[in-house]
């Protein structure tokens, strides 16, 4: 025994260490870890409380009903509003104060609708620069309910302001 | 005329619904309970028009920097039955759109958009070594941005491509599925913007949602079904050489 | 900085994940396993030829192993929160049990066994220094003085049972590096059950081409070169060589004739974007030629000073060869799309945290350690007529 006795000593500072592991390991574990599975469970909430950027058409729909309207009667009616007109949560937010800038028409209409071969043969496609050359597209067209003739152009002008 | 619009700003009822909204529209999320919800995907190749409207929507909502992504769109061309030799771009990630292709009709051309498939077998998950991305009780594949190393061996793991070490803040990100945002009634970012329908949010574990009877009535596909990670995005119309 | 890319990756493909650093990793460790088997052959299977190398090969090991995780954490987003993987290991992850194995290997073998070996040494040296010297000689023996005939025999038991635990553990450590990559079924270039294996054998082959350099460097500065035991270390490297090299064999002619559906991708990528890496320097330079050199040794009658020549040159290509192995797996397997429709480039930096000067730097660094530890614990004893 009295010639192993310094492998006892070397037994005891693995014990120690070991035992050092087990009392920081105690401390540093997240409180929530394990809650629901081999993660921290509030992590989710981290998540979850992430700003919502997109207002969502119902949102817009809540003040803007006589767009929703407008757009509900034509081709456009499952277009959302955002898909044109861009993320307006913070405009949701504080409707006084900011104010979403108008698209462009030149630039709006022909990201879906300027002709691709790999475009679905059902979509609405044309080649802009021979559809229309420099003419603007809502010269002709109301965005909110495309075709021509089907809407009141007037209603387009509320919106311009 | 009074329209409905100036009459809720003078009343101040438009601030009031966006309230709603940010803490779960009462009547589509009362009380959001996890075990509730089973959260997937349905994209219908037949309707993606390439706008690219999901990938900005999703860089907006999410904050994604620039030359990464959690949403893209590739566009394929299969020069007739040579299926297993598609030639396929996406050129900043569709996110500016899609030039027109050279090959014009002479190929068979379609969209294809990607994102996190929210694997309930997730590879990635599987090799985390800490317990820093999982799937959440509802079905989501999250990234413990406070817990990862920034080891990148979820980014090898995933077959498809969908994760990227953020370049500032050095942990993996990926598509959240918009979990800010379905956890309070509304649908992600890209279906928002998707001005097709291309894309639909579905609950798997709700059975009025109307991904189950598309389900039953349409052939359905995932992406490399052969990888087995219990993939929740559904395509349809996917052709035999999307990879 | 735009990255050159041929035909279609996935977009956040583009950059590479795992930089050179990732590609030391394996090399590090690699070297520490195989300097480790080294050893234990004289301990466990009594070849007496190489006893000159025992020491010095477990000093090796130890400061390979001590430096291997550096390049790991120099490469983590966040490498303060590296110790989360004792905290909360993740069973599933093949890499989340590194930690573990790391440390099982570091504690319980490598130094237990040096401790065991030296101790009698270190007791000697307190006894004999002053100072600050016999202090640390002191805090190394647990403040024990015990060098009895009958402790050293303990010692002696103790350190057979720890190199028999060792041996496996050393597989293990390698292995399971292996296994980090072998089992990543994404990627068909890593995803082989032969992964494992083929870290495995490269890695002895390493370890004992890096002890027998380290063992002529040092023995033919102290005029006490052994030339039977580097004899003996050099058949030993031939036949791991062998083995080694039909793992590798296999797994390519596997591949090449299953041809499953990543076949024509990484096919195209060996005999392009790795075609220099991969055969030229991996097999041809690193492989063939040294085991050509090896078994040249073997079948013909060379002049001793022709043999530890030829020796020292398969040993160099061997070590290259290894590290191209390491660098062909880790850099090789994301420079093709897992859509199996493009390539990508590997642009290495400079001066960066990933860079090269810092992959030189942690490879100097364990020479550095293995001087100091020499200086510790002297591996011989110079004032001995004959090699230990």
């Amino acid at each position: 025994m009295k010639d192993s006795e310094h492998l006892i000593r070397l037994a005891a500072v693995f014990a120690g260490g070991l035992l050092f592991f087990v009392v920081i390991r105690s401390f540093f574990v997240p409180s929530s870890f394990g809650l629901y599975g081999h993660y921290r469970a509030d992590a989710i909430k981290d998540v979850a409380a992430l700003q919502v950027v997109h207002a969502g058409h119902e949102a817009c729909e809540g003040c803007h009903s006589d767009v929703a309207d407008l757009k509900n009667k034509g081709k456009h009616a499952h277009v959302n509003c955002e898909a044109c007109h861009g993320p307006q949560g913070q405009h949701a937010n504080d409707p006084m104060s900011v104010k979403p800038p108008l698209p462009d028409p030149a630039k709006l209409c022909v990201t879906c609708h300027e002709a691709n071969a790999a475009k679905p043969r059902s979509f609405p496609q044309i080649v802009a620069k021979d559809h229309a050359g420099d003419v603007a597209c809502n010269t002709c067209h109301v965005p909110h309910n495309p075709r021509i003739g089907d809407a009141p152009a007037p209603a387009h002008s509320e919106v311009k302001k | 005329m009074i329209t409905r619009r100036k009459m809720l700003m003078l009343t101040g009822a438009a601030a009031l619904a966006w309230d709603s909204v940010l803490a779960g529209t009462p009547e589509n999320a009362p009380n959001y309970r996890m075990t509730d919800h089973w959260w997937g995907m349905l994209i219908d190749i037949t309707k993606c028009i390439g706008c690219g409207n999901c990938v900005r929507a999703c860089a907006k909502e999410n904050n994604v920097p620039e030359g990464f992504f959690r949403t893209w769109v590739e566009r394929y061309e299969v020069p007739d039955w040579e299926i297993q030799d598609p030639r396929v771009d996406s050129p900043n990630g569709g996110k500016d759109g899609f030039p027109p292709s050279k090959s014009g009709t002479t190929v068979k051309s379609f969209f294809v958009p990607k994102l996190c498939n929210h694997c309930a077998d997730s590879p990635c998950v599987q090799v985390c070594p800490v317990g820093a991305t999982f799937v959440s009780p509802d079905g989501v594949v999250l990234v413990d941005e406070k817990y990862c190393l920034g080891c990148r061996y979820c980014i090898q793991a995933c077959p498809y491509g969908c994760r990227f070490l953020h370049p500032e803040r050095e942990t993996a990100q990926k598509c959240t599925l918009c979990y800010h945002r379905i956890t309070k009634g509304l649908t992600t970012a890209c279906c928002e913007e998707c001005p097709t329908g291309a894309r639909q949010l579905a609950d798997l574990k709700n059975p009025a949602d109307p991904i189950h009877e598309f389900l039953r009535t349409h052939s359905v596909q995932i992406l490399k079904p052969q990888m087995a990670t219990g993939s929740k995005g559904f395509y349809y119309g996917l052709d035999g050489s999307v990879r | 900085m735009q990255i050159p890319v041929d035909g279609f990756m996935y977009p956040n493909e583009i950059e590479l994940q795992w930089s050179v650093l990732i590609v030391l990793y394996p090399f590090l460790t690699g070297l520490v396993a195989g300097a480790f088997i080294l050893a234990s052959l004289e301990r466990v299977f009594r070849v007496e030829e190489v006893k000159p190398t025992y020491r010095l090969a477990l000093l090796t090991a130890l400061a390979f192993l001590l430096v291997a995780p550096l390049p790991l954490q120099l490469h983590l987003g966040h490498p303060e929160r590296s110790f989360e993987m004792y905290l909360t290991p993740h069973r599933s992850s093949a890499m989340a049990m590194f930690g573990f194995v790391y440390l099982w290997y570091l504690m319980a073998v490598l130094l237990l066994e040096i401790w065991l070996d030296y101790r009698k040494d270190i007791v000697v040296m307190a006894r004999a220094n002053s100072g600050w010297k016999k202090r640390l000689y002191r805090v190394l023996a647990l403040g024990s003085d015990n060098i009895s005939e009958a402790a050293l025999a303990v010692d002696n038991h103790a350190g057979w049972i720890v190199t028999v635990v060792g041996i496996p553990s050393a597989f293990l450590l390698h292995g399971y590096v292996g296994f980090i990559f072998g089992s990543v079924k994404a990627n068909p270039w890593w995803s082989t059950p032969l992964m494992p294996v083929v870290f495995l054998f490269s890695a002895i082959v390493s370890g004992i081409a890096a002890v027998m350099l380290l063992y002529m460097f040092t023995g033919s500065r102290r005029h006490r070169l052994d030339t039977r035991c580097v004899d003996t270390i050099a058949r030993y490297l031939f036949y791991a060589f062998i083995i080694d090299f039909s793992l590798e064999m296999l797994d390519l002619i596997h591949r090449i004739y299953e041809a499953d559906e990543s076949f024509r991708s990484l096919d195209f990528m060996v005999h392009s974007r790795l075609y220099t890496s991969h055969v030229v320097i991996q097999i041809l330079c690193g492989t063939v030629l040294p085991i050509g050199l090896l078994a040249l040794t073997q079948v013909l009658h060379l002049s001793e000073k022709v043999r530890l020549r030829t020796y020292a040159v398969a040993g160099v290509l061997t070590l290259i060869g290894i590290f191209a192995m390491r660098w062909n797996v880790v850099i090789g397997g994301q420079l093709f799309s897992k859509s199996f429709l493009g390539y990508t480039t590997y642009k290495m930096g400079f001066a960066t945290r990933e860079g090269l000067l810092t992959a030189i730097v942690l490879v100097l660094m364990p020479l550095g350690i293995l001087w100091g530890l020499i200086k510790l614990l002297p591996p011989w004893s110079d004032d001995e007529s004959l090699p230990v």
